[in-house]
């Protein structure tokens, strides 16, 4: 037990980095991909199959063209890069943020695929009961339509967080691989993976990312189960 | 109140057509499925926008396409009971029942909850959750609901149609109580004669889209050529009476009617009580001269006042009893060889066990709580 909690800092860093990055893309990936979720379960318009495929990009395209896209875009001198630096002092390449605009990125289409088909379960006539009672469309998503897809969110939600945990391609083409700032824990196992002698430290860190992941996701099924018995749905 | 409607619109191949005013206690909307009435409904609460029209309630405009005018639901204040009840599962049945309290303004809040409560007999199921409660609670608590936020006019589409027998019957006197005891004016679309009888002042049919009539109950009830071809057979004259008294020797109650006496089987009425009934024109037989040797207990003394054409073989005959019209169908042969026109005197004739549960509007002895 010791030898697995006995972490040098370096390492202490990689795993308190890969829970914030993975935290962050999370949170910030929930308003959006409610969101999309919406656009793409209830809207009705020109393009739609376009945004799905798009959304869904990062799914099919290998990781490392995701993180030179992101590079070419959100990077120093990338567009969107140059213009939030510019004028929100939000700078992305080579700091944490980057790590975890990632890794938002990549786990973006399993949150958005997991809220959607929540929202599709939706009995809508219970919206329009909802309605008759006085209820402007505002409410009705916020006291009807998002306790009831509470348990799809919660599962979008640790599904972005588990691939954020697991995220490499993307991260370190990004960001590439900087102790304390970007070396998230794959990037940190990788590192020790090509030195000699740091199959130790590959092998401690895995033990701990495998830990993390469990705990999560059975953190999110009992969540789940909890919701869904306090909706009496059986 | 009166609500005003004047409706043109497509469903697919479906024509809706619909033109009519009421201004009655609690209206029904009556018709075959399919007939539209569904769809006529959803287009006064505002779930569905119509091609072409106008809604007014009491004079407000809830729709006018000509003058570019529709207020979304959320702002019509027009409650709605649905066929399944729709209680929201993440609610306990007291927050069901406050949710729309909250949306709207304290100054127009009338409905107040504990007499709400007192009406339907929910108070044992505040602490529940929906799932947790059988289909007859689930519909008086979704009444509750739509009462609770003071609605200007009620709206109750088929409640009745997913529940069985003994569930209906459980929910009917409060529908009853509803229509009585609250000043609401109530739109109730149904399909089933029973129920109509029983619980509507005023009644639009509609048929294919179409409405094929409109009136007070009564009239509408006895003629039989205007109900769904299903349902015919339920069709017959409608009587507001009043339990006179209670023959405890036989188990029957005698009812004081327009037309005279009418025993029918104990109902669980006190004295006094109102109780509507209906009768069926197939259960009445028709006697040129006063009826001796014969079971039957209720004889009518009246004048024929309508013959009219039925289906096959059948004529039905109006017989005017004091100035209520009680139905008879017949067949043309024995009107022919009983010589009947227009002007007759003759008696009707009614057997006490024709009367049961769906047709006194009252619970029979089985559950008697009198």
């Amino acid at each position: 037990m010791n030898w697995l909690l006995d972490l040098t800092p370096d390492e202490w860093n990689a795993v308190r980095l890969s829970i914030k990055v993975a935290t962050v893309a999370m949170i910030a990936s929930l308003p959006p991909g409610i969101l999309l979720a919406l656009l793409l379960a209830r809207g009705r318009f020109w393009g739609k199959t376009l945004l799905n495929g798009l959304v869904h990009l990062p799914l099919i395209l290998p990781p490392v063209v995701t993180g030179y896209l992101l590079l070419l875009t959100f990077g120093r001198r990338g567009p969107a890069g140059a213009f939030l630096a510019e004028h929100f002092g939000i700078v992305f390449s080579f700091r944490w943020t980057g790590a975890a605009l990632a890794c938002g990125v990549m786990g973006f289409p399993l949150m958005v695929r997991a809220i959607r088909l929540s929202i599709e379960a939706v009995d809508r006539k219970m919206e329009a009961a909802a309605g008759t009672l006085g209820a402007n469309p505002l409410w009705v998503f916020a006291t009807i339509t998002l306790p009831l897809i509470l348990p799809g969110l919660i599962a979008g939600a640790i599904l972005s967080f588990a691939k954020a945990m697991g995220e490499f391609g993307a991260t370190i083409t990004f960001v590439s691989n900087i102790p304390n700032e970007t070396q998230t824990l794959p990037s940190a196992i990788y590192t020790f993976t090509q030195v000699p002698g740091g199959d130790e430290g590959a092998l401690r860190l895995t033990l701990i990312s495998i830990a993390i992941s469990m705990v999560a996701l059975i953190a999110s099924e009992v969540l789940a189960r909890r919701v869904g018995r306090r909706m009496d749905i059986e | 109140m009166t609500l005003s409607v004047d409706i043109r619109h497509r469903l697919g191949d479906f024509a809706l057509e619909a033109s009519f005013e009421s201004a009655g206690r609690l209206t029904a909307l009556f018709g075959p499925s399919g007939s539209g009435k569904s769809t006529l409904i959803n287009l006064i609460a505002g779930l569905v926008r119509p091609d072409e029209g106008r809604v007014a309630v009491d004079g407000r405009v809830l729709v006018d396409t000509a003058a570019r005018i529709f207020v979304p639901m959320h702002k019509r204040r027009i409650g709605m009971v649905f066929q399944d009840a729709r209680l929201f599962p993440h609610m306990s049945v007291a927050s069901n029942l406050r949710y729309g309290r909250w949306f709207t303004p304290s100054s127009e809040r009338y409905a107040k909850m504990d007499a709400v409560i007192d009406l339907l007999g929910i108070g044992h199921l505040l602490d529940r959750r929906p799932a947790r409660l059988s289909g007859g609670e689930k519909q008086r608590v979704a009444i509750g609901r739509a009462l609770l936020a003071s609605p200007k006019l009620l709206l109750m589409d088929e409640p009745l149609a997913s529940l069985d027998e003994a569930r209906k019957a459980e929910i009917l006197p409060y529908v009853e109580r509803l229509r009585d005891e609250t000043k609401i004016p109530i739109v109730y679309v149904s399909h089933t004669v029973a129920e109509v009888a029983r619980l509507a002042s005023d009644v639009v049919v509609l048929a294919q889209g179409k409405v094929a009539a409109a009136g007070p109950t009564e009239a509408i009830m006895r003629r039989l050529d205007l109900l769904p071809a299903e349902e015919r057979g339920e069709g017959g004259a409608v009587l507001d009476t009043k339990v006179l008294r209670h023959d405890e020797t036989f188990g029957m109650t005698v009812l004081a009617s327009q037309a005279g006496e009418i025993r029918v089987p104990r109902l669980a009425r006190a004295a006094g009580a109102p109780v509507r009934i209906r009768i069926r024109a197939r259960d009445v037989m028709i006697g040129v001269e006063k009826p001796a040797g014969l079971s039957a207990l209720n004889i009518l003394p009246g004048t024929i006042v309508s013959m009219r054409p039925g289906e096959g073989p059948e004529v039905e005959v109006g017989v005017d009893c004091h100035g209520a019209v009680v139905v008879a169908r017949i067949t043309e042969q024995s009107r022919q060889a009983l010589g009947l026109k227009l002007g007759s005197q003759v008696f009707a004739v009614i057997k006490t066990v024709s009367f049961d549960r769906a047709n006194t509007g009252a619970g029979l002895p089985a559950e008697a709580d009198v």
